[in-house]
């Protein structure tokens, strides 16, 4: 494998290790409009992921790092192309920060009420955003000679990219669910479970839509049979999800979540790219790659890199692996 | 109003506005670090109060810091794609280092460190404190490579393309812009964090403490922290001079139009004399109104280090600069309506005259009210003054204030060029920043983000700092039970004994255990 495929496939890899993380932290988020009942069920759903979701957002910063450091023309052409989504994304992702950190600073409802929206909002938009994003790139932008989009913002909107931006926010929303079964304790945890058994097959419904169309029309054979084991392993969990075994079920999605996102760039490669005017303007991995040197040097720094963030990040989430029920949250102590 | 105007608008606002947050996340984390290490080694009750109350106010604006952050690495992509295309190969390794090497670091550590207080042993509890810390210095370090670089490009060569193609990530890493730039910016973020701590400390000490006996536990707190918080303040502000006077050296050789636009010198002289202030017209540039007020022979020394050096002047260099990049923008559509236009060579002379003398001017000042807080406080003192509170806090704007015109200065004063061509870089390599801007955005599209990121950061502004009042005024016992306070009746919260009970914490910190899920959400 060259260089400028190594990179290719690390980027994928970032996206994967993004959609899988913060993709339960956004469900989290979504659910905390629709699936809490009073204030201290909030803090639990919010304490779930207080200590992990920035470190889960780094892989998002790191992937849009890397793309500018390993095939600049992409990162160019990506986020200049798709301003608008890209700054949807960003003023959500600025607000839901924030809000975390700050709604539990001041003791009035009104102030949590408004910080809980912000936070409702930042965790819908984002993986909408994204899932748009990401397909996108999968399924072409009207991009000139240069790299530069042609036409405006309405360009980007099409069947793929909005069933890829419900397909994202669906799995999240099913991941948040499964995630909270998973860490919370008493009548939320079954709640969440209920939840997850529900609408499981509707949430995931657009993704399968999406992958029908991807593989279709930009698919191979071999992308053909991962395809066919996101099928099994989404069935597979929805299947085990009634019957309470909600680990196996979130390793499942996960592994669906892997296989997807293989179809997605495995269809894309050799291309970063696709012009949707002319084949001739689509830009390609070897087109729009760095330098063999830089691509050298980024390779070691993420050689050395990534297996201590993975180790790090996973005892993080070792450290904090107890369940959480509405028994441990204390009264909030704001001055 | 062209894209060019509000893709530059947008980059100054939100890179102004970052770096109001970050001095401080950096400057207060380190001394919270060192704080906690002090209540690690001895045990003293005031050292855990002042982690847990400085470690708050760090964690409010830290919150503000990364937001904020996530915008600036995206829109070089955004706005600027002609620019990320032209540096990418060379611009984009620092930035994907600072995200895989020190900012994942960051953000994990500093969770594990928020939520940690009963579930990490103490030492793992203090180690997770000092990574975060240790992450956000490197963090600057990788970005202020990668703003070197495009002041004083340098480990690149010429590649097919005719851009700049990295042939050395060392050079790069050590760039003599970059270690100069590295300790000036870290002294200036230590300068920020000393001088908070000595406004919210004075204030505590006037307000609550001028007749407590010398022995309270809570105006121990504040006199400790005022104290770290001067010498702080001094010792960066020494750091803050020697790096600059380094930096200043470097940018006479490598951008020479630079420090002639931050003097307003527009004649060459032999030796030149450093400005003070200066009266006229400083945008017409031709000098002829400006009389400037000058200590003679010091920016000889300043560019040299002696007192006889020839300092080139914004006439002599401007027909230089004319004969190496040419006397006008090429006729390309996509420049606009710069296209074809003559080139000025000049930065805006008032940005970067006053500029450099509003940086250097508020710095002295943060330092002095530093001696002063030193010196009123000396031998356990608490200031009898009225003036002495209001000051102390009034200073805090000073190095904020010192580091925002720092970096306006440095990046306004090496317009119009985007990257730098320098004597000392790689030859040939630069760019205009207006031929830097992408060209498949729209007007209404850019117009549209600078309006909303701004509403949103004046917004968020006005939260922070309500919010930093807030606990700042209400001292250790906003974020803790006061460990010298004894705990109340166990009735108001009947779910916090239990919580303690079936944890394997061995860390657990008397007064800290229920403490924990408010301390942090």
């Amino acid at each position: 494998m060259d260089l400028p495929t190594v990179w290719f496939f690390l980027i994928a890899t970032l996206w994967l290790g993004y959609f899988f993380l913060e993709g339960f932290d956004f469900g989290v988020g979504m659910l905390l409009g629709i699936g809490t009942r009073d204030e201290k069920e909030r803090r639990v759903l919010i304490n779930t992921i207080g200590p992990v979701w920035d470190g889960n957002e780094v892989w998002v910063i790191v992937a849009v790092g890397a793309t500018f450091a390993a095939f600049p023309d992409w990162y160019a052409a990506l986020l200049s192309g798709a301003y608008l989504p890209v700054l949807f994304v960003l003023l959500s992702l600025i607000g839901r920060g924030v809000a975390f950190e700050y709604r539990g600073k001041v003791d009035s409802v009104r102030w949590r009420r408004n910080w809980d929206r912000i936070i409702q909002i930042g965790s819908w938009v984002p993986p909408l955003g994204w899932g748009f994003i990401i397909t996108a790139t999968v399924t072409g932008l009207p991009i000139d000679v240069n790299g530069d989009l042609r036409g405006g913002p309405i360009d980007l909107v099409r069947i793929e990219t909005l069933l890829g931006a419900l397909a994202l926010a669906g799995f999240s929303l099913l991941h948040g669910a499964v995630f909270l079964g998973l860490k919370t304790d008493g009548d939320i945890r079954w709640r969440m479970q209920r939840f997850a058994r529900r609408y499981g097959a509707l949430l995931l419904l657009p993704g399968a839509a999406l992958l029908a169309i991807v593989q279709i029309r930009h698919g191979s054979a071999w992308t053909a049979v991962v395809a066919g084991v996101a099928v099994l392993a989404s069935v597979g969990a929805l299947l085990l999800l009634p019957r309470g075994r909600t680990g196996q079920a979130f390793t499942l999605l996960g592994v669906m979540l892997a296989a997807v996102v293989v179809v997605l760039f495995g269809s894309l490669y050799p291309n970063v790219m696709p012009s949707t005017i002319d084949s001739m303007f689509t830009l390609t991995v070897a087109e729009a790659a760095s330098s063999p040197y830089t691509l050298s040097v980024i390779t070691w720094v993420a050689a050395f890199g990534t297996p201590a963030v993975l180790i790090y990040q996973g005892w993080t989430y070792w450290v904090f692996r107890r369940r959480i029920s509405t028994a441990h949250i204390p009264t909030v102590r704001v001055p | 109003m062209e894209i060019l105007d509000v893709a530059r608008w947008q980059f100054g606002i939100t890179t102004v506005y970052h770096f109001l947050m970050v001095p401080l996340t950096i400057g207060l984390a380190l001394l919270v670090a060192i704080m906690q290490t002090a209540w690690h080694r001895t045990g003293d009750p005031r050292y855990l109060a002042m982690t847990k109350f400085w470690g708050k106010l760090m964690l409010i604006n830290f919150a503000m810091g990364v937001v904020t952050g996530i915008v600036q690495e995206f829109q070089f992509g955004m706005n600027w794609s002609a620019y990320s295309r032209f540096v990418g190969d060379v611009f984009g390794a620092p930035l994907a280092m600072e995200g895989l090497v020190a900012f994942f670091v960051e953000s994990t550590f500093l969770g594990l460190w928020i939520f940690g207080w009963d579930r990490l042993s103490k030492r793992l509890h203090l180690a997770s404190i000092w990574a975060a810390a240790l992450a956000t210095v490197a963090s600057a370090y990788f970005i202020l490579a990668a703003n070197s670089w495009m002041q004083h490009p340098v480990g690149v060569e010429i590649g097919p393309d005719g851009d700049p193609r990295l042939n050395s990530i060392w050079e790069l890493l050590t760039n003599s812009t970059v270690l100069a730039a590295f300790p000036h910016t870290l002294a200036g973020s230590l300068a920020v964090a000393g001088t908070v701590l000595i406004g919210i400390s004075a204030w505590h000490l006037a307000r609550r403490h001028r007749d407590t006996p010398i022995d309270d536990p809570d105006r121990r707190v504040w006199h400790t922290s005022l104290r770290l918080g001067g010498w702080v303040g001094l010792a960066s502000f020494a750091a803050v001079a020697v790096s600059g006077d380094f930096q200043a050296k470097l940018m006479f050789e490598q951008q020479p139009m630079k420090m002639a636009a931050a003097e307003a010198l527009c004649e060459t002289e032999e030796p030149a004399g450093f400005s003070i202030f200066a009266i006229g017209d400083l945008t017409d540039p031709s000098c002829d109104n400006v009389v400037s007020v000058t200590v003679p022979a010091l920016l000889s020394f300043l560019a040299e280090g002696d007192f006889e050096s020839e300092v080139q002047g914004i006439e002599d260099l401007i027909p230089a600069y004319q004969e190496q990049y040419g006397s006008h923008y090429p006729d390309d559509p996509r420049l606009g309506e710069l296209a074809g236009m003559p080139i000025d060579y000049v930065p805006s002379l008032p940005v970067t005259y006053w500029g450099f003398r509003f940086m250097i001017g508020f710095g002295t000042i943060a330092a002095a009210a530093a001696a002063a807080a030193l010196w009123f406080t000396r031998g356990g003192r608490v200031p009898r003054s009225r003036w002495f509170a209001p000051v102390a806090l009034a200073s805090i704007a000073t190095p904020f204030l010192a580091n925002t015109f720092g970096w306006i200065f440095t990046e306004m004063g090496r317009q119009p060029f985007v990257v730098v061509p320098n004597p000392t870089g790689v030859d040939g390599v630069y760019m205009f920043t207006a031929s830097a801007v992408s060209a498949g955005v729209s007007l209404g599209e850019a117009v549209f983000s600078l309006v909303a990121l701004t509403l949103v950061y004046a917004a968020l502004a006005v939260v922070e700092l309500f919010l930093l009042i807030r606990y700042a005024r209400a001292g250790v016992g906003g974020v803790m039970r006061p460990p010298w306070e004894k705990p109340d009746p166990p009735d108001d919260d009947p779910s916090g004994p239990s919580d303690s009970g079936d944890d394997d914490g061995d860390g657990d910190a008397k007064g800290t255990g229920q403490d924990v899920l408010s301390f942090a959400y």
